[in-house]
């Protein structure tokens, strides 16, 4: 696949709540098999723009055009949003990443078992299968959720703080993960905030701060300047701001 | 001795009657009130099954004590509530068990007035507190078949009911069907509960869903031998509790479900999950 083909195209997007914008016009293209990685402060709309790809947000102004179905997506939420008390095995948890295979009522095929396995190998869980989510560390519960995101089999993956709060030998074992699915041609955008990852691992980086700053390789987004400019954006927040009339191109 | 338990059964009628109605209740109302109880939803249990009663109660002034209008009656309120109440919580900022306590107290003052309108007082204890040794043909078909659909449509919403508990933001990624699980689920409690209602009325009906769920819950880390655990406990109080009605005389519903909550009560000293004997006494930790 051509590096030029676009996975996701955003038209001059303005993502929100009620009518104040978190992500405002943002133009651009992420290139089909690339390795993106979102950049911002606390604030900055990294999260509302994954929902937006994901579509559980719809933009309040422009389109976002993806080159799948939105069953092509796999999204990582951040960790807090699963009840972690709920009576579940890490296997049966990792086995809904089969979803778009089996749908809401298919079987789980002997091949597929296989393949769960497999998963829960990948991550460093064989073992755990019948353990209860409730008793899973964090890193372990970011494992497990990994493994799901392999069986989703997905062409477009999207990870929201994946290594937040994860330690060094996790967050490295993950990263590999992540290189591989680079390597397979999908493509991966990750909200990340360890700007020394960013460098080592992400060829490309969205700098946002509501506005987008800087998108492109991630050496030249990085650049002290852009960062000063991307704390300065949020910290001049106007609680009365008027209407926006930036022209729709 | 096995005659104490035995003969009752074996001699009286209704008494089998009551123990097949309890039997079918225990099988719908076990899993709904597992899921019930997982999705934090015990409150919105009791509070729905007082939204059934002004129903009946319209059902019962308009053609007394039949069981057609009764059960017509209290699944449309029951219904109206569940799906208004559903709604109310998914798209404005009010929580559920807000706008659901403000239903129930109006319904329940409701009904008990409706009925009053026409009936006796023993019409209204028993809709209040059912009539369990008193089923007829009809009202066991009835609670059959409402098991018999619940436990199907169970089957069927498995998964997506398990994933919008433990994952609501995944399964809005993968699936549309979030939003129309949750009201199915919300239909099969009413369902559930007019049957329950038929037999231990609408004061008593949900506790044959959450006495076992919540009874169950220590014994358990499993969601699928919960569910199995909870419909046992529920047949075993609908058996306790009719053999101490009869042999005590004391008024059958109120016995079944003090006995579910005597199931509950054992459960929650000794059960092997997070019972209080063993949170208090839980032995010298392991070496890993």
């Amino acid at each position: 696949m051509s590096a030029q083909t676009s996975a996701i195209r955003f038209d001059e997007v303005t993502l929100g709540y009620g009518r104040r914008p978190a992500v405002h016009h943002l133009d651009g293209t992420i290139p089909a098999g690339s390795l993106t990685a979102v950049v911002g402060p606390n604030g900055a709309g990294k999260s509302t723009l994954l929902k937006g790809i994901v579509g559980t947000l719809k933009p309040l102004e422009g389109h976002i055009g993806l080159n799948a179905p939105s069953s092509g997506i796999a999204y990582l939420p951040q960790a807090a949003e699963i009840d972690r008390s709920f009576p579940l095995s890490v296997y049966d948890l990792v086995a809904m990443g089969l979803w778009s295979r089996s749908g809401l009522f298919g079987g789980i095929a002997r091949r597929d078992r296989t393949r769960v396995d497999e998963a829960l190998s990948a991550v460093g869980l064989t073992g755990f299968e019948r353990r209860p989510i409730s008793t899973l560390s964090g890193g372990q519960m970011q494992r497990a959720l990994f493994a799901r995101l392999l069986l989703q089999d997905a062409p477009v993956i999207l990870l929201d703080e994946p290594f937040t709060a994860i330690d060094a030998k996790t967050t490295a074992d993950l990263l590999d993960l992540v290189r591989r699915w680079h390597d397979e041609s999908r493509t991966v955008v990750a909200v990340l905030h360890d700007l020394d990852m960013v460098k080592r691992v992400f060829p490309h980086t969205l700098l946002i701060a509501r506005e987008p700053v800087a998108w492109g390789r991630t050496p030249e987004v990085l650049s002290p300047e852009n960062l000063l400019k991307a704390r300065r954006m949020v910290e001049a927040h106007d609680p009365h701001a008027d209407v926006c009339h930036r022209s729709v191109a | 001795m096995l005659d104490l338990f035995y003969t009752p059964f074996s001699e009286f009628e209704f008494m089998r009657r009551a123990l097949v109605g309890v039997v079918a209740i225990a099988l719908g109302g076990g899993p709904v009130g597992v899921f019930l109880m997982l999705r934090r939803m015990s409150l919105t249990g009791d509070a729905m099954a007082h939204a059934i009663l002004p129903g009946a109660a319209v059902g019962y002034l308009l053609a007394g004590l039949s069981l057609p209008a009764m059960t017509v009656g209290g699944l449309f309120a029951g219904v109206i509530v569940a799906v208004a109440a559903g709604l109310v919580s998914r798209f404005t900022a009010l929580k559920e068990d807000a706008s659901l306590a403000a239903f129930y107290l109006l319904s329940l003052a409701l009904g008990v007035t409706i009925v009053s309108l026409r009936g006796s007082n023993v019409d209204l204890l028993h809709v209040l507190f059912g009539t369990v040794l008193a089923l007829d043909d009809n009202t066991l078909l009835l609670l059959a078949s409402i098991s018999t659909l619940t436990v199907l449509a169970l089957a069927v919403l498995y998964r997506p009911l398990v994933l919008e508990c433990v994952d609501p933001v995944f399964l809005r990624s993968v699936s549309r069907a979030g939003t129309p699980t949750h009201l199915i689920f919300l239909g099969l409690v009413v369902m559930n509960l007019v049957g329950g209602f038929h037999a231990l009325g609408t004061l008593l009906a949900v506790g044959m869903m959450m006495l076992p769920a919540a009874a169950s819950r220590f014994w358990t880390s499993d969601i699928t031998t919960m569910m199995i655990v909870s419909v046992a406990i529920g047949i075993l109080s609908g058996f306790s509790g009719l053999l101490l009605s009869f042999h005590a005389e004391l008024p059958a519903g109120p016995a079944i479900i003090l006995s579910a909550g005597a199931v509950y009560v054992m459960s929650l000293v000794v059960g092997r999950e997070g019972g209080l004997l063993w949170l208090a006494w839980p032995g010298k930790h392991l070496e890993a």
